[in-house]
């Protein structure tokens, strides 16, 4: 399907006029997810921006079938759905959709258990990097020095956490970043994931024009300046090895990169930044593919079990 | 040990059980598709056995190994969703951390089973009983039912899945049994054979909704206020019709098993009583012992054992309490600031009709033994005769030196 038809497809996902923010990232993702999964799909929404995006009943605004649940229980509901599920033979694939805090903060134990215990579901997490719902407070992977009304004049003083490679170490059967950006990439890992069964993880970078201060109409712009100047990776974990995906390849050497002063300059919540922390920020963005290269080599040559 | 006999054509067991053992063989003979728990003193025993079960084939359900009782109670929420029969157990702390999900079982109207095996809340740490950690969950929308002995645990337990399921209900179960005292002492219990039990509890229906894929269907969304408020009023109607399928449940509990307890409440020797006293849960066997021996010598007093404290038996406890010169409530949990848990129930409903006395005993597994009843008993009723106030504003805190010397 090409972009633009995917744009124009009424499939199951997100409805007209719901109530989410103008350009919000999460209906690009949930449209994706509904096109993808929409028959066979349960979604389990822990609190977070698509409580509201869903609608105020009687109106609905998304046509999936939604449970919604507790901010830290999203991965525990999800089990027993399935669990349910298997009883009754049917056939259903259960998805948690989350938001940031949901999985890597408040929700984190819960999730953590469902993957330990290779539950059998997918888990998106629609990363916007902070506690939107609630008005822009820093979460666990909100980015050093961004600021937020809970670091509203320095800054985050503490570096984000890398929820991926956190359940990577879960040895699950597949992890997974995607961007709103390349909703191409998303589609087919999604397609992917559903194919595969066990605990299915994938973190979607999902740029908040409210949230990160820029003008609405630049979501995917961001999202795609965020892979360019290689401060977001779209990798893949599968059959035991990391690939980094096709929209990110050209970004592993860094003379394609561009500066990541690119991507940070459209975001108000970086405007406290000096030249000194765009250099630091760029250092980390090196290591983080440093590391990711590493890391594959290791898998490759299978010295890691 | 085992026997077997029958009751009126069915097939019984005896056997000898712990409570918790005792507990797992309910959930068994109710067929549960789904356990899911999380370990704690004194409950862990219960789902020790059901993983047990599960592993070994004897119980065909699905086993949730979970992180935590918070997790636990949300697993079995999504499996109560996808329209599986359920079962979690807990204790103190372990409740607390489940509060949240609470509400959201009980406001999602499913019929969730779990046994509370009651247990001190610290600091300090403390394993053994008191009724602190199911009454905080009073107001949550669940039916709490506090068991006497092993028997009646076994049969609450079997009886909360025919309630909590009764399309008039639709509301979940709380059993609560006594830490140690019923959880890890052994009594004689007489178990009902599976085909009985499967025709006086068939599968659970597909009630209030089932989470199916194709439609778009929201659970638990946003919505007017005035559809909250109104969601709170179908569940305050569930729980008064409650009151009715709880009684219903135990009388027809009697045709498989020979046993029923008068549902919300027991009657012990209170028809030509003058005196009253109302308790939960194990030590009312021991009250009973001492209204055995208060009646020897001539005291007549009585026992209206609170089997349910959720929902409340408001008429029965007008009925026998306004009939009787006063009321003694014995607590097994405080509400700091304002008096014993049910002794301000019984007070709020007794007012201006009976004089309440409120006790406090018992707190972090204190015991008391039938002689210490007797002594809270006879003062009760000398206050009375003496003509002093009787007034359950002045809460009484039975102390003991616990070997200090």
């Amino acid at each position: 399907m090409s972009l633009a038809k995917l744009s124009e497809s009424r499939l199951k996902g997100p409805l007209p006029g719901n109530p989410a923010c103008p350009a919000c990232p999460h209906n690009i993702g949930l449209k994706i997810l509904g096109m993808v999964l929409g028959d066979k799909a349960v979604v389990v929404v822990p609190a977070g921006c698509t409580s509201i995006i869903s609608g105020v009943w009687p109106t609905a605004g998304i046509d999936l079938p939604i449970l919604h649940v507790p901010f830290a229980s999203a991965g525990a509901v999800a089990s027993g759905l399935k669990a349910a599920y298997q009883v009754h033979g049917e056939d259903a694939i259960v998805v948690v959709w989350s938001g940031d805090g949901g999985a890597a903060d408040i929700g984190f134990a819960t999730l953590s258990g469902a993957a330990i215990r290779n539950e059998d579901i997918i888990v998106i997490v629609s990363d916007n990097e902070a506690y939107m719902n609630t008005g822009v407070q820093a979460s666990g992977t909100t980015p050093w020095k961004a600021l937020t009304t809970t670091s509203p004049i320095k800054g985050k003083s503490e570096e984000r956490k890398d929820i991926a490679m956190i359940m990577l170490m879960h040895k699950i059967p597949y992890v997974a970043t995607a961007s709103i950006g390349y909703p191409l990439d998303f589609r087919d890992k999604l397609l992917r994931a559903s194919k595969i069964s066990g605990f299915r993880f994938i973190h979607l970078h999902s740029p908040c024009p409210p949230g990160w201060r820029f003008e609405g109409g630049k979501t995917v712009e961001i999202a795609k300046l965020a892979v360019e100047t290689g401060a977001w990776i779209l990798w893949e974990y599968i059959d035991g090895n990391i690939e980094i995906s096709r929209p990110s390849i050209k970004y592993s050497d860094k003379a394609y990169r561009k500066p990541v002063k690119e991507y940070l300059k459209h975001q108000g919540r970086y405007r406290n930044l000096s030249d000194d922390d765009i250099r630091y920020i760029e250092e980390r963005i090196d290591e983080n593919w440093r590391n990711i290269g590493i890391f594959m080599e290791t898998l490759k040559s299978g010295r890691m079990t | 040990m085992r026997l077997r006999w029958s009751w009126r054509g069915s097939d019984m067991d005896r056997r000898v059980l712990i409570g918790n053992i005792a507990i797992s063989e309910a959930v068994k003979l109710a067929r549960v598709d789904v356990i899911s728990a999380y370990p704690i003193t004194p409950q862990t025993i219960i789902v020790e056995k059901l993983a047990e079960m599960v592993d070994s084939g004897e119980l065909n359900a699905k086993y949730i190994r979970v992180d935590s009782e918070h997790s636990a109670l949300a697993a079995v929420y999504g499996a109560s969703s996808g329209g599986s029969r359920v079962f979690t157990a807990t204790s103190s702390h372990g409740l607390l951390y489940m509060y949240e999900m609470l509400w959201w079982v009980s406001n999602s109207r499913l019929p969730v089973v779990m046994a509370v095996v009651t247990r001190s809340i610290g600091p300090p740490w403390n394993i053994h009983t008191d009724h602190q950690d199911a009454l905080t969950v009073r107001d949550s929308g669940w039916i709490i039912g506090f068991a006497e002995n092993v028997e009646e645990a076994f049969d609450m337990t079997l009886q909360a899945y025919k309630i909590s399921e009764d399309k008039r209900v639709l509301l979940p179960s709380i059993v609560a049994l006594d830490g140690f005292i019923l959880s890890h002492t052994a009594e004689p219990i007489d178990i009902p054979s599976q085909e009985d039990i499967d025709r006086w509890l068939p599968p659970r229906e597909p009630l209030p909704f089932v989470m199916k894929p194709g439609e778009g269907f929201a659970v638990g969304n946003l919505g007017p206020d005035e559809v909250t408020m109104e969601l709170r009023w179908y569940i305050w109607r569930a729980m008064e019709r409650a009151k009715r399928v709880i009684n219903e449940v135990d009388y027809e509990y009697k045709d498989i098993t020979g046993r029923s307890y008068g549902g919300l409440t027991e009657r012990y020797r209170v028809e030509d009583a003058d005196y009253i006293v109302m308790g939960m849960g194990s030590w009312c066997g021991d009250i009973k012992e001492a209204i055995d021996m208060l009646r020897d010598e001539g005291y007549r007093v009585g026992l209206l054992r609170i089997r349910y404290i959720r929902p409340l038996p408001i008429q029965d406890i007008i009925k026998y309490g306004s009939r009787s010169k006063a009321v003694l409530v014995i607590d097994r949990a405080v509400s700091m600031g304002y008096g014993g848990v049910l002794a301000g129930e019984v007070a709020s409903i007794l007012r201006g009709r009976t004089p309440v006395k409120g006790v406090v005993a018992g707190l972090g597994g204190v015991d008391m033994r039938s002689e210490d009843f007797i002594d809270i008993i006879k003062r009760f009723i000398e206050e009375y005769e003496l003509d002093l106030d009787i007034n359950w504003l002045n809460t009484y805190w039975i102390m003991k030196d616990g070997g200090r010397g």
